[in-house]
């Protein structure tokens, strides 16, 4: 979606430019922007459709800075986010409109790695991948790897509590922080976990993961490592139909073995992969399998063999083994560029994100394929099939009028499925500003405002990426039932799509 | 019931969530759930309890979903009582604190685990959804029916190991694994300290994945527990490689009756700490503790004598991010122990989130560190 927003404003208010000052003499001139021009960059994160421009940009290069931003916003009250790399696909670091942009991309140092302890402490621009890279010298690996492992940042993996193929053996991001420096959206700065488990009192670093920077800004973490495994086997499997794929997942299941990933991709799915990046999946397949066992040799060689003859039992007609990493590679290109690819076969798409229990994989997906015939679009279907995490991405075509809508609503649709399923509006991609609308389909009143106590107890002001997650939360202080639309400025400013 | 030493002026046993919404919604008083009060000694005793909650009214396991390895129950739903029916379906929940009859309320509340943290984690790795009544009488529920989940805050964070401070828990909803085909172990000798940690760091960095590596320890030597629990074929490899990267050991079918278990008497400590600080943990302990340490995890717990300068035991114990909790002292202790030692930078805000949930300081208070 590439529909943009048009800015009501070009420059920031003059209470902003103020600010603007303040911090050019706080940490410097070079590290803050306001000129809309540069301003630009900064609009939208990896969700196009959503575009505000912020009124300051602020480059933190350290620590300090982000203190004395945030020190700087609460003191001003004017409200700020915090972004990494910018791949979120929910909105979740677009800015507030005349608020304060925090990037986070430069504060990429690795201040410690301990593999006698399997610990690594990161600033929170350094990207996914390049904590695995520094680990791996020592046996070590980080477990959780979004897609977008290769440019997304640990800081809003936190944000975001990023899953990943993998994590249907490893768990999420939140599995694997054990601790987190916080500025608080007051410039408080305080340390939440640390390096040992168990620390005494509550555990607010498992509530700060995965808060989508409602509650402050993280500028160093410590994740815990896994070993790398001894052996990994992969293996791609092709099915004439959907459901023997799906029934093939729940057999492995139910065999009682947890491989490290099980990945779904449909046939227009395979097609978009096919044409970006020719992974050669099996000709005329109506699904495919990726599946990925590690462990020890012994346990990972006889499971590959069980699930093999399980795949054959549902009618796979080809199953291929990776020989090497190479080959490992290559089935695992075509389902991490899947997103990407779409683009060759659709002028646009848009990616849903939702879960749901995965015994109801094959129904689900057949209300999908009848909710999109009914909508005249085309969906593909890419899944984390293991644990039932739907990435629905339906392909339109922006010059079409009405069709970006129609796209959306389909979206959306998709996710109502999810929720009467018993399952989630998302299961990795967060909230953000997309979904807000739909946390009150998922959760009831009550449970919505519980989860604004937590708010009001981090940032009574409000002013920490105000307008996400959240459709309509209530004032700090508020009785509970009395709402109102926001707790800051409306950060789209405008509409949207 | 006596709740570490402070009698509860009432008590009552609901059966349904609405029953604790309506008793939270008529009362004003101080208030403490229990489930079978197995980990009462667990945490500081509450300041006033004017009415206890016993939650093993609350005993329906909800809604299981083998296929989906997701089970609902009731927070007064014993966890014996839970194994045995997901069993069935060669299912198990992947906690093994050994208090015997603890409900899983209490689990949640106390944030108990087993050995097998090692392989499975804690509560905060395998509960996905919570429901909770709050002060106000407020039923609230945060996480839900699908492992993968990242809508809204997740509470059940916050819920585990708050001993009940924030919220009556009254269901819960956790990821379950499948049972194991095979278990096997390897029991070896420690002589001392040093020793401890070499088999610690050897573990650690190998490719072996164990479920447990548990160490009794006597206060100069012990005895190392390698769990595996896998199909036989690996069992049985990774004893083997197990017994040869240690250079010692002898495999046994199960482990001994020790392996689990908590120590008892005197002053018992949950510590904390980075996990290679093992041997440097050991030796910190003063004369005459004896205990078990989770290895490759960084969580021991221990009995020390009555008139351990914990402080100083804190103080020697913190470079290694170290902490240590009372989980059970002698009743003339009980009310003069600091039971959870020095309070973070954070605890400023764990004020802040105590004052949100329960304004009135109703639930449990005085029970977490700094008398939240």
């Amino acid at each position: 979606m590439t529909e943009q927003l048009i800015a009501k404003q070009d420059q920031a208010s003059p209470r902003t430019l103020a600010l603007a000052e303040r911090l050019r003499t706080a940490i410097g001139a070079a590290k803050v922007l306001t000129d809309p021009s540069q301003l630009r960059t900064y609009e939208c994160d990896g969700l196009e459709a959503f575009r505000v421009r912020p009124g300051v940009v602020v480059l933190a290069e350290e620590r300090d800075d982000v203190v004395r931003t945030v020190k700087l916003c609460a003191e001003a009250g004017i409200p700020f986010v915090a972004r990494g790399s910018g791949t979120g696909l929910s909105g979740g670091a677009v800015p507030v409109a005349d608020g304060v942009l925090i990037v986070l991309t430069r504060l990429r140092r690795i201040l410690d790695v301990d593999p006698d302890n399997a610990r690594m402490t990161v600033e929170p621009g350094v990207i996914n991948l390049a904590v695995s890279r520094a680990a791996a010298p020592n046996g070590q690996a980080y477990a959780p790897d979004p897609s977008s492992q290769q440019v997304c940042s640990i800081g809003g993996n936190v944000a975001e509590n990023s899953g990943g193929a993998h994590c249907l053996k490893y768990g999420f991001t939140v599995n694997h922080v054990m601790g987190a420096e916080v500025v608080l959206p007051d410039g408080k700065v305080v340390h939440l976990g640390g390096s040992a488990p168990e620390h005494p009192g509550y555990d607010l670093l498992g509530a700060f993961v995965g808060s989508e920077g409602t509650l402050g800004v993280v500028t160093s973490v410590t994740v815990r490592l896994i070993k790398v495994p001894e052996a990994v086997q992969t293996m791609l499997v092709g099915f004439h139909s959907v459901a023997d794929a799906a029934g093939t997942v729940s057999d492995i299941i139910a065999a009682g073995i947890l491989p490290a990933a099980i990945e779904m991709m449909d046939a227009l799915a395979i097609e978009a992969a096919e044409a970006a990046v020719q992974c050669n999946y099996p000709a005329g397949a109506a699904a495919v399998l990726v599946i990925e066992l590690d462990g020890p040799g012994v346990e990972v060689a006889e499971q590959f063999d069980h699930v093999e003859t399980l795949a054959q039992a549902r009618n796979a007609f080809e199953t291929r083994i990776a020989q090497d990493d190479e080959e490992r590679a290559l089935m695992w290109r075509g389902r991490k560029s899947a997103f990407a690819a779409v683009g060759r076969i659709s002028p646009s798409y848009y990616v849903q994100d939702g879960v749901i229990p995965r015994t109801r994989l094959p129904e689900i997906l057949a209300d999908i394929d009848a909710l999109a015939e009914r909508a005249d679009l085309r969906v593909a279907n890419v899944f984390h099939a293991g644990d039932g995490n739907l990435h629905p991405l339906i392909l339109f075509d922006d010059a079409v009028p009405g069709a970006t809508q129609a796209a959306e609503e389909l979206g959306f649709a998709i996710l109502d499925l999810c929720i009467d399923a018993g399952g989630s509006i998302t299961g990795e991609h967060g909230v953000g500003i997309e979904k807000k609308s739909k946390m009150a389909s998922q959760f009831t009143a009550a449970d919505l405002d519980t989860m604004q106590l937590v708010r009001c107890a981090f940032d009574p002001d409000g002013l920490a990426n105000p307008g996400k997650v959240f459709p309509t939360p209530r004032l700090c202080g508020e009785r509970p039932g009395v709402r109102t639309a926001g707790t800051a400025p409306d950060p789209t400013l405008g509409e949207v799509f | 019931m006596d709740l570490a030493g402070v009698a509860p002026a009432e008590t009552l046993v609901p059966s349904t969530t609405d029953e604790v919404a309506d008793i939270l919604r008529d009362t004003t008083g101080t208030l403490m759930a229990v489930g079978s009060g197995t980990k009462v000694g667990w945490a500081a005793p509450p300041a006033s309890c004017d009415l206890m909650l016993r939650m093993t009214g609350l005993d329906r396991v909800v809604d299981h979903q083998p296929g989906d390895l997701v089970v609902v129950a009731e927070a007064g739903v014993r966890l014996s009582a839970l194994q045995k029916q997901l069993a069935q379906h060669n299912q198990m929940l992947a906690l093994d604190p050994p208090e015997d009859g603890a409900t899983l309320g209490g689990i949640v509340g106390a944030n108990a685990s087993g050995p097998r943290r090692l392989r499975f984690g804690t509560v905060r790795d395998l509960l996905i959804g919570v429901t909770v009544v709050l002060a106000d009488g407020t039923t609230a529920r945060s996480g839900g029916k699908v492992v993968k989940n990242v809508a809204g805050y997740d509470l059940g964070k916050l819920y585990t190991g708050a001993h009940g401070s924030l919220g009556v828990v009254v269901s819960t909803t956790w990821r379950l694994h499948p049972l194991p085909p095979a278990r096997g172990a390897v029991v070896v000798r420690v002589a001392d300290a040093a020793q401890a940690g070499r088999f610690e760091a050897l573990l650690s960095r190998s490719t072996l994945t164990p479920t447990a590596v548990e160490l009794r320890w006597d206060g100069a030597a012990g005895e190392l527990v390698v769990l595996f629990e896998s199909i036989a074929a690996s069992v049985d490899a990774q004893s083997d490689a197990a017994i040869a990267l240690l250079g010692t050991g002898e495999r046994v079918d199960t482990p001994p009756p020790w392996f689990g278990e908590r120590p008892r008497g005197g002053i018992v400590l949950r510590l904390a700490y980075v996990p290679h600080a093992l041997p440097d943990v050991l030796t910190a302990l003063p004369d005459g503790s004896s205990g078990t340490a989770s290895a490759c995890t960084g969580v021991a717990y221990v009995s020390v004598p009555s008139d351990t300068d914990l402080a100083a035991l804190r103080t020697t114990i913190a470079p290694h991010d170290g902490s240590a909790v009372v989980v059970e002292a002698p009743d003339e202790l009980r009310d003069r122990i600091d039971h959870w030692g020095p309070v973070p930078d954070s605890f400023g805000l764990m004020k802040r989130v105590k004052d949100q949930f329960d304004p009135g300081r109703r639930l449990s208070p005085g029970r977490l560190l700094g008398g939240l």
